[in-house]
């Protein structure tokens, strides 16, 4: 099986009377456990490309399937019960929710996707030991260093138990020897889960971390 | 829901300014169905208290107690008709009342009656009166005489009644000869004769309709304006305008309230716009959304109406007697419902902004 399949997928934003193709006709298969790095220059199409991975963004042209789900003709509320029930996003601006501690920011996730309240709590606290957070689940995102908030939204993705997670530039914002800590520890999260993921980077040195490395430049995918 | 409550718990500073609107707005609100109530049942309890089932007055009275004379002859023969139970006579005087060891001339209406009702004792013996209690806060006390209109008529107080007054005036309760001897030594030039009162309060036997009971009181009659409670309390001169007057301020203060608590949450909506596409990118929907704005809104309405009714119960306290401001239960329970709803219809006019929020923007990309 399949985790992720993006056949002829293309994106054209308007601009203006012009328009950019930030993806051409992209075709890509992520195994089932497969740990996929996408690599590429900045502009190159990766946030974007992820996006419609993740049912954020819908693709001009092509079809999303996601598992054994086709995403391709839904519209947005059926893509927001999708993305709550089988994607993980770890956005490269982090994106905590400034006023709830390391654990409420897990726990959201239940909320918003209306996840029963008490196994939610356990699998936060067990995420948040998983990822070394323990000492700091009470701590609101202010309190925390870079890394650790990282790791947080790492937790935050694995919430809902998806198939499939999405990294845009998870360690961007972090020092080489942090970076690649995390990365050790989505490994070992989406490892010992048996899920897929999409990690996307500019940073080449983080792919050691991937099953495969795919880049893109200009919008179009090489293998 | 729990982030919205998180969200009032951890930054209330957000809505203190909204908050402190609809305290001021709840205030107001309570302030102006205050003076609407204590407007119209200091205007109208005199009528009220006889537990009428209709009033009788005389066909060129155009339903004004002052203008009305019914007498005996008339009262015979509404006692004649089928369905009446009893006929008790009513008439009533305005006049300045003197308060011993207050210099102000408080208002006075002095009432004679012939039927003890729920709000009245049967009536009491010459030269005697219950006062409205309201004549309390103009300094009157039990025991003492007061001296009624510029012929200075005695009346000793020797019991309380509430809500017994007429067109704002004190209701001082009196037996009918003593109402006759203070109406005419003050009025000479309108003199009531003996057996004669302003109108008749009708109780029926309770096996007839009030509308039909009236039609055939007057037909009986020939010159009789009969009117049911209700009728004769809205014919009170004022009373229309008045509460058309202050139900339509009030209307628009709710309103205001709606508008204060939209115009809010559409700003709030505006600043939290990367908050709502990260919260829909993870899964929530604009449903969980507006949900959390609904919670958000009645939370901080139940907040500001519970502040502002306190601010309310201390303004009645400060106010003068001559403001007839009266704080009635049900007027603050019609209050709470009317700032929670429009507190919550507010909240979800921010429903079309929310569902316009591009999840996408939480991951930088798309629109
Ligand atoms: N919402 C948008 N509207 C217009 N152009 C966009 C939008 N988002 C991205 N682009 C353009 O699409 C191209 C790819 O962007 P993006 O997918 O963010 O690349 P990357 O993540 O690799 O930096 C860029 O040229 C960018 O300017
Ligand atoms: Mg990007």
């Amino acid at each position: 099986m399949t985790a992720l399949v993006l056949d002829g997928v293309r994106k054209v934003y308007p601009s203006g009377d012009d328009e950019i193709v930030a993806v051409h006709t992209a075709d890509l298969a992520v195994g089932d456990d497969e740990i996929l790095a996408l690599v590429g220059p900045s502009g190159s199409g990766k946030t974007t490309l992820l996006s419609i991975a993740g049912g954020l963004l819908a693709p001009t042209a092509g079809a999303v399937r996601v598992g054994s789900t086709d995403i391709s003709g839904f519209n947005q509320k059926q893509l927001t019960g999708f993305r709550a029930s089988s994607v993980g996003f770890v956005f490269q601006a982090v994106n905590l929710v400034p006023f709830l501690t390391a654990r409420e920011n897990l726990l959201v996730v239940a909320e918003m996707t209306g996840q029963p309240k008490g196994p939610a709590r356990r699998r936060a606290d067990q995420l948040l030991d998983e990822l070394g957070l323990t000492h700091r689940t009470k701590n609101l995102p202010a309190q925390l260093s870079g890394g650790e908030r990282q790791r947080v939204a790492i937790g935050r993705a694995l919430m809902n138990e998806p198939g499939l997670v999405l990294f845009d530039e998870p360690t961007s914002a972090l020092d080489t020897s942090l970076g690649e800590q995390v990365m050790g520890l989505i490994r070992d999260e989406v490892k010992g889960r048996g899920t897929a993921a999409v990690i996307v980077t500019h940073d080449t040195r983080m792919t050691e971390f991937a099953d495969r490395t795919v880049s893109i430049i200009d919008g179009y995918l090489a293998a | 829901m729990k982030i919205a409550v998180l969200e009032l718990v951890r930054r209330p500073g957000r809505f203190v300014v909204v908050g402190g609107a609809l305290t001021l707005l709840t205030l107001l609100l309570l302030f102006l169905g205050g003076l609407l109530d204590g407007l119209f049942l200091n205007s109208t309890g005199a009528i009220r208290a006889n537990d009428a089932d209709a009033l009788v007055f005389s066909d060129d009275a155009r339903q004004s107690f002052l203008r009305s004379t019914v007498d005996d002859d008339v009262r015979a023969e509404i006692l004649a008709v089928d369905g009446v139970g009893e006929v008790g006579g009513l008439g009533l005087s305005l006049l300045g009342v003197a308060i011993p060891g207050e210099r102000e001339i408080a208002d006075g209406a002095v009432a004679g009656y012939e039927l003890a009702s729920g709000a009245l004792p049967a009536p009491p013996s010459p030269g005697q009166a219950y006062a409205d209690r309201r004549l309390e806060k103009f300094g009157a006390r039990l025991g003492q005489t007061v001296l009624v209109g510029p012929a200075e008529v005695p009346l000793e107080l020797i019991g309380w009644v509430e809500d017994t007054n007429y067109l704002l005036q004190n209701g001082l309760w009196v037996e009918p000869d003593t109402w006759r001897s203070v109406q005419t030594t003050n009025r000479p030039d309108a003199p009531v004769g003996a057996g004669e009162f302003q109108t008749f309060i009708v109780r029926s036997t309770g096996t007839i309709e009030t509308d039909e009971l009236i039609a055939r009181i007057d037909s009986a009659t020939g010159r009789t304006e009969t009117l049911s409670e209700n009728d004769a309390v809205f014919a009170v001169p004022g009373i229309t305008e008045q509460n058309a007057t202050f139900t339509a301020v009030i209307g628009v203060t709710i309103f205001v309230t709606g508008l204060v608590v939209a115009l809010f949450f559409a700003l709030l909506t505006i600043e939290r716009q990367g908050l709502y596409a990260l919260l829909k990118a993870i899964g929530g929907s604009s449903r969980t959304l507006v949900a959390g704005v609904v919670v958000q809104s009645l939370a901080v309405a139940l907040g500001a109406y519970l502040l502002g009714a306190l601010l309310t119960a201390g303004l009645a306290q400060i106010l003068p007697p001559s403001v007839p401001a009266q704080f009635e239960l049900g007027r603050a329970a019609i209050t709470l419902v009317a700032v929670t709803a429009a507190a919550v219809a507010g909240g979800l006019i921010s429903f079309r902004r929310i569902t316009r929020i591009d999840p996408a923007t939480a991951i930088g990309a798309g629109a």
